[in-house]
């Protein structure tokens, strides 16, 4: 049995952070954009930074292309991207997250998400936050001004980015937000309710049985 | 309390509620895939097993070659495919690998075998897991994490998505497909028109569809951002699940039919969102962009990037034009075309097969045509009705059974700056090769094209 309160629990955790944030406000920006499909044979333990939208960083011969916001030197040690409506749609993989994580950012700030990519960023300690269209247009326009500061702050705890000198306030619900501000694993948490799972499959079972598939894998219905 | 179909079955799987409204839902049945790698690892980090492996099931389809075996893949994937088997056969997980008969499509093996049943929860790691619907269960994709998580509890959090239901009045025009329907459908609400959404698909045109068109239909709600999307079962149903290997028999089909036919929306339910679909299946539909809302007619032309209502949408436009080398005005149909590739979890069915044949009668290729069944099973049947002797006069080539050229994965690729008209799902950036131009068609559509040797409207050569 593993321990909920492990040293993975300091990269699940996410409470706050303040750091320069790099804008790239084109939308849907998919998963396959993120991290293209050839790289995800790749184990997960060799990290995924360099593959990070590859293939918009990078041009066919394997060059920076000098023109994206993340080969800018402004924008080197950012650690919060600002982008488009629809960040993350597309495909499931989580390698996405993983690959913006491995970058450097810790959050994503976005007028909207597709809803699988949100889901693998908040169980991997990394924040999406959903703001309204005007408001990240008015953020992206302060972090690309040269006079501005492009340094953002967003707290957890208080629902709340600060940029330009606004505060802007953001939601997260539940149990999600409950696992990033504790640095909880869920499947630690889903552990703790074994018993009610447990009761409800009986249950389940009597009123559905043929969805029992101990039953029919038991009666080897189909060898092949 | 009046229900919607969504309703009654996500209130059935809910093991408990908590107060912030995360609801902790019940798989009833867990596909995997090659994907599976970075969830076990997980498991196997964490000391944790497989809970219920009597409910997974597993099949090798995103790396899998296509022809030429296991050796034609470099190491890399190769070993993919490997570690799977491994994976499988160490957790007792009863899997179809490369080679095996039933190997194929996790969305297209799942309501093949009946594995996928009315009623049910089904998650799997792959965002076209929405496919499943198609039967009336509530089948979504999920992320790696999530999937160690079901394997380990075979449970999920989720918080309840909305409601929307699609009508889709009127009747289809002679060349016009169900991928041609849920194009439209695209075409009108965005890519990201249904996010947060379950979307229940329903009116005339969807009761009198077979399920394979109902799978296409449902399989390509994640294009339009949906959570899920699902079809209410029906007489059309009870008798697609009959007889399939996994599906119940004889007194406990009866007993699980008189449930499912309970799985309706009440008639006084309501939808947090209502969408009509009726002037637009006049003709057959094909995307010009790098999203698949931009399906427009194909007997259309490129629209103006100054016409997209705002500065943005018309930047958008307009990168996506530069990428795909295409100008505003075009006529879609001039547009000459490298390669088609007929397959895909979206259209890899034996309807879809026959169709493409219907029109590969016609004619022969004039570009290279990749043809991959999207199962053993269905490459089996279209032998038996000798589609593949069909495909093959008219210079179409006939490969095994997977992902293919939908994702790349296993090396089936559309060159740098090649175009081609695909039946998948994704015409992204980049998604079947650096570079690569995609239009998504209907696989009677992608087979006229193939024929022409350039975008076609089906409906010229009948």
């Amino acid at each position: 049995m593993f321990d909920p309160f492990s040293e993975d629990r300091v990269l699940r955790q996410f409470v706050t952070v303040t750091a320069k944030a790099a804008p790239m406000p084109a939308a849907n920006i998919d998963t396959d954009q993120i991290i293209p499909a050839r790289f995800l044979r790749r184990p997960r333990k060799e990290g995924y930074g360099d593959c990070l939208l590859y293939d918009a960083r990078f041009d066919e011969a394997g060059r920076e292309r000098p023109g994206h916001v993340l080969n800018q030197e402004r924008y080197a040690d950012a650690q919060i991207l600002v982008t488009g409506r629809n960040f993350g749609s597309g495909s499931s993989r989580e390698a996405a997250v993983y690959a913006l994580a491995d970058y450097g950012f810790r959050a994503v700030v976005a007028p909207s998400f597709g809803d699988i990519f949100f889901n693998n960023a908040l169980i991997n300690g990394f924040l999406p936050v959903r703001l309204p269209e005007e408001e990240v247009a008015e953020i992206v326009g302060v972090i690309s001004s040269d006079a501005g500061d492009n340094t953002i702050r967003i707290d957890l705890e208080k629902l709340s980015l600060e940029a330009g000198g606004k505060t802007y306030r953001f939601h997260i619900d539940g149990l999600k937000r409950r696992c990033l501000l504790e640095g909880l694993d869920d499947i630690a948490l889903t552990r703790t309710h074994t018993d009610e799972i447990e009761a409800f499959e009986r249950r389940h079972f009597e009123r559905m049985p043929w969805l029992d598939d101990r039953k029919r894998t038991a009666e080897s219905q189909d060898p092949e | 309390m009046s229900q919607t179909l969504f309703e009654k079955v996500w209130s059935s799987h809910e093991i408990l509620r908590t107060e912030g409204g995360d609801s902790l839902l019940y798989v009833d049945r867990h596909l995997v895939h090659e994907g599976s790698r970075t969830a076990i690892d997980k498991l196997d980090d964490n000391q944790l097993g497989v809970a219920r492996r009597h409910q997974t099931f597993g099949t090798a389809d995103h790396y899998v070659p296509t022809q030429g075996g296991l050796d034609s893949l470099a190491v890399d994937q190769r070993k993919m495919v490997e570690t799977f088997d491994a994976n499988m056969s160490r957790f007792g997980i009863e899997a179809w690998g490369l080679g095996t008969r039933r190997q194929g499509i996790v969305h297209v093996i799942g309501p093949e075998l009946g594995l996928t049943l009315p009623g049910m929860v089904l998650v799997c790691g792959d965002s076209h897991t929405s496919t499943h619907g198609a039967l009336g269960a509530l089948a979504f994709g999920i992320g790696a994490s999530e999937v160690a998580h079901v394997l380990a509890t075979q449970a999920i959090w989720q918080r309840k998505p909305k409601a929307m239901r699609v009508s889709v009045n009127g009747r289809l025009a002679p060349g016009v497909f169900a991928k041609d329907v849920i194009l439209a459908i695209i075409a009108k609400i965005g890519t990201g028109g249904a996010t947060g959404h379950v979307i229940e698909y329903a009116g005339p045109v969807i009761e009198a569809m077979s399920i394979e068109e109902r799978l296409t239909v449902c399989n390509m709600s994640i294009e339009a951002g949906a959570r899920a999307g699902l079809v209410a079962p029906d007489e059309t149903t009870f008798a697609y699940v009959r007889d399939r290997p996994f599906a119940p028999t004889g007194e406990m089909l009866e007993q699980a039919i008189a449930y499912w036919r309970s799985l309706r929306t009440d008639t006084d339910a309501r939808f947090d969102a209502e969408i009509t679909i009726d002037q637009e299946l006049h003709a057959p539909m094909i995307t010009w962009g790098t999203t698949p809302e931009t399906a427009i007619p194909v007997d259309g032309t490129i629209p103006d990037p100054e016409s997209a209502g705002s500065p943005e949408r018309r930047d958008e436009w307009q990168r996506a034009l530069d990428y795909m080398g295409l100008a505003a005005g075009e006529r879609l149909q001039d547009v000459q075309i490298d390669q088609v590739f007929i397959g895909s979890c979206t259209n890899g069915r034996i309807e879809d097969l026959r169709a493409a044949a219907e029109v590969a009668k016609k004619g022969r290729a004039r570009v290279p045509v990749l043809v991959s069944p999207g199962s053993m099973s269905v490459r089996a049947q279209a032998e038996a009705e000798g589609l593949d002797r069909i495909f093959r006069e008219a210079g179409f080539e006939w490969r095994g059974a997977g992902c293919s050229m939908c994702v790349g994965m296993n090396g089936d690729l559309v060159g740098f700056q090649k175009r081609s008209v695909s039946t998948s799902n994704r015409n992204f950036v980049g998604r079947q090769g650096v570079g690569a131009r995609t239009h998504l068609a209907s696989p009677a559509s992608a087979a006229a094209s193939a024929l022409c040797g350039h975008i076609a409207d089906v409906r010229s050569l009948f």
